[in-house]
């Protein structure tokens, strides 16, 4: 079998598309690459639907810690704390069996259980604290001149936020708001070592590469696969955010631009 | 609540406690290591700790988790087989299999269960150390680096050798600036600790679901619904409360360091003192 149809047959294996069965024993390195690399889809999907999500909600967390009505800020303080504070091995658990009992009283609420759903919105309010906590941050740090020039000319309430204060937040937090994507793709290899369950071994990338080491005692190649496919992703999200960087410094002057340093931290 | 295998429950939280023990200070020492490499002359050495440095970054911790549990195993059968088997011919690797003569075994095939749970423990322990070593060694390489260089100049215009700067000017001004670094790193070790459910160790997340789990036949004598879920809320709430715990205990660390250092956390500690 050449590489084209193992390509051919596994590249959408994650999916469920193409063939059923995956391989038992004799891997080729082929298949190991295909298949690692058709579990990135579940990493991918996860990473960009969680991440655009919670930027929404990271943004009304942020707001919410900086305002000055109680009722507001320590909501979002707890709600930051909660999932900054706990692991997010341990909130796949709790949420996949809180899940399970609350599908138990509500039938219709059954596609929360599956890895699709139910992780993901675990994965939404993680990042969402997460970055909340980093755009609560740039919000505190935005130069006070930048607030007094909006209200000399005038702008108030939306047009002030829309305008001057949310698109210096981002600018701000932006650097540290790569990290935490970065961060987040690697996060979403826990989904399917948590409680979610695989269905038709329809893993993410992280499970291929667990199944091919179990299978041939033999680390040492499939998990160069996965790192492979984890720099690889990591370089384009770097390649991407750097470009939203660009348009958000393009107002100043070359030596003021925020350079996108990157620090990574570390896990969750 | 109080039967023998509740108690392993309670014990398991020990054990989580026990790795933050073992792991914290390893994985510094690791992380010195692997700063000083990174800052030596000899470029080799260098290389290594960069590479040290970058390699766990970029790629999901998990799957270093995951990979250096079999790696290490399989790293120390090797060596024992070599050294205990010298006349074992035939390859280690057999197609899907990796086998070393029985003397080289490890934990031996006739050793009691609880060396065998202390010995996956132990390899549990290494790479939490590794990982977090790389970690640790980035963050202390930082810090080294900001020290200012004034200081290590004015060590070299006393007479100082390398050596003795690095010991007395830089080593003991370091800490200040890598300390929100490894406080950070404390806090993503704690984490990090029921990753040790993946490493086949029974921890609070293995007897959480155990004995959460309703009709399990080993635990009939107390019958009950599907409680996983309080089980996991209780992990919850405790890993709450030794973030909290954490973030008390290193404010006050932070305090103390910065005193009489040139930052502007030290030069707030100095007016508050003479004010």
């Amino acid at each position: 079998m050449s590489c084209i149809q193992t390509i051919q047959d596994y590249g959408l294996r994650s999916i469920g598309i193409g063939e059923r069965a995956i391989p038992k024993a004799d891997f080729t390195l082929c298949e190991q690459f295909t298949l690692i690399g058709s579990g990135m889809i579940w990493n991918i999907y996860f990473g960009i639907m969680a991440l655009v999500t919670g930027f929404f909600l990271a943004t009304a967390l942020a707001l919410g810690k900086a305002s000055t009505n109680v009722w507001l800020r320590k909501p979002s303080e707890w709600f930051i704390f909660l999932f900054r504070g706990s692991p997010l091995f341990i909130q796949f658990f709790f949420a996949y069996f809180f899940f399970l009992s609350l599908k138990q009283s509500f039938p219709l609420l059954d596609a929360l259980t599956s890895a699709w759903l139910g992780a993901l919105i675990v994965l939404f309010f993680n990042t969402a604290a997460y970055s909340g906590e980093i755009f609560y941050g740039a919000l505190r740090s935005i130069p006070k001149g930048d607030i007094e020039a909006a209200d000399a000319y005038g702008m108030t309430g939306w047009s002030r936020f829309r305008r001057i204060i949310w698109p210096t937040m981002l600018r701000l937090a932006w650097p540290a708001y790569t990290n935490e994507a970065i961060f987040l793709f690697h996060a979403t290899t826990l989904v399917f070592f948590s409680a979610f369950p695989v269905w038709q071994q329809r893993g993410d990338a992280l499970y291929y590469a667990g199944y091919f080491a179990d299978k041939t005692f033999n680390p040492f190649i499939p998990y160069p696969i996965l790192a492979f496919y984890f720099i690889l992703l990591t370089l384009v999200v770097i390649w991407a955010f750097g470009l939203v960087n660009k348009r958000l410094n393009r107002h100043l002057p070359a030596a003021k631009r925020s350079k996108m340093k990157l620090r990574l931290n570390l896990a969750r | 609540m109080t039967n023998g295998v509740h108690w392993l429950f309670y014990l398991s939280f020990f054990k989580v406690l026990l790795l933050l023990a073992i792991t914290a200070p390893v994985a510094l020492g690791f992380g010195f290591l692997g700063a000083m490499a990174a800052r030596s002359h000899i470029l080799p050495l260098t290389w290594l700790g960069k590479g040290y440095i970058a390699i766990v970054r970029g790629v999901p911790d998990i799957a270093f988790f995951m990979f250096f549990v079999i790696a290490l195993d399989q790293a120390f059968e090797w060596t024992r087989h070599k050294i205990l088997c010298p006349e074992w011919t035939d390859p280690i690797r057999q197609g899907n299999d990796f086998i070393v003569c029985q003397a080289a075994k490890l934990p031996l095939g006739t050793a009691p269960e609880w060396v065998h749970e202390t010995y996956g423990f132990f390899l549990a322990v290494i790479t939490f150390s590794i990982v977090f070593g790389a970690f640790a060694a980035n963050v202390l390489f930082g810090g080294m680096r900001a020290v200012p260089h004034a200081q290590l100049e004015t060590a070299a215009a006393y007479g100082m050798t390398h050596r003795q700067t690095f010991w007395r000017i830089l080593v003991p001004q370091m800490w200040v600036y890598a300390l929100p670094g490894l406080s950070n790193l404390w806090m993503v070790l704690i984490k990090a600790t029921p990753l040790l459910f993946l490493l086949g160790i029974e921890d609070i997340v293995y007897w959480a679901r155990e004995l959460g789990a309703f009709k399990n036949p080993k635990f009939t004598q107390y019958p009950h619904g599907d409680w996983r879920m309080w089980y996991f809320l209780a992990l919850l709430v405790f890993y709450l409360g030794m973030t909290r715990v954490s973030e008390i205990g290193l404010e006050r660390l932070m305090r103390r360091l910065s005193h009489g250092q040139a930052t502007s956390g030290g030069e707030l500690l100095r007016k508050e003192t003479t004010a």
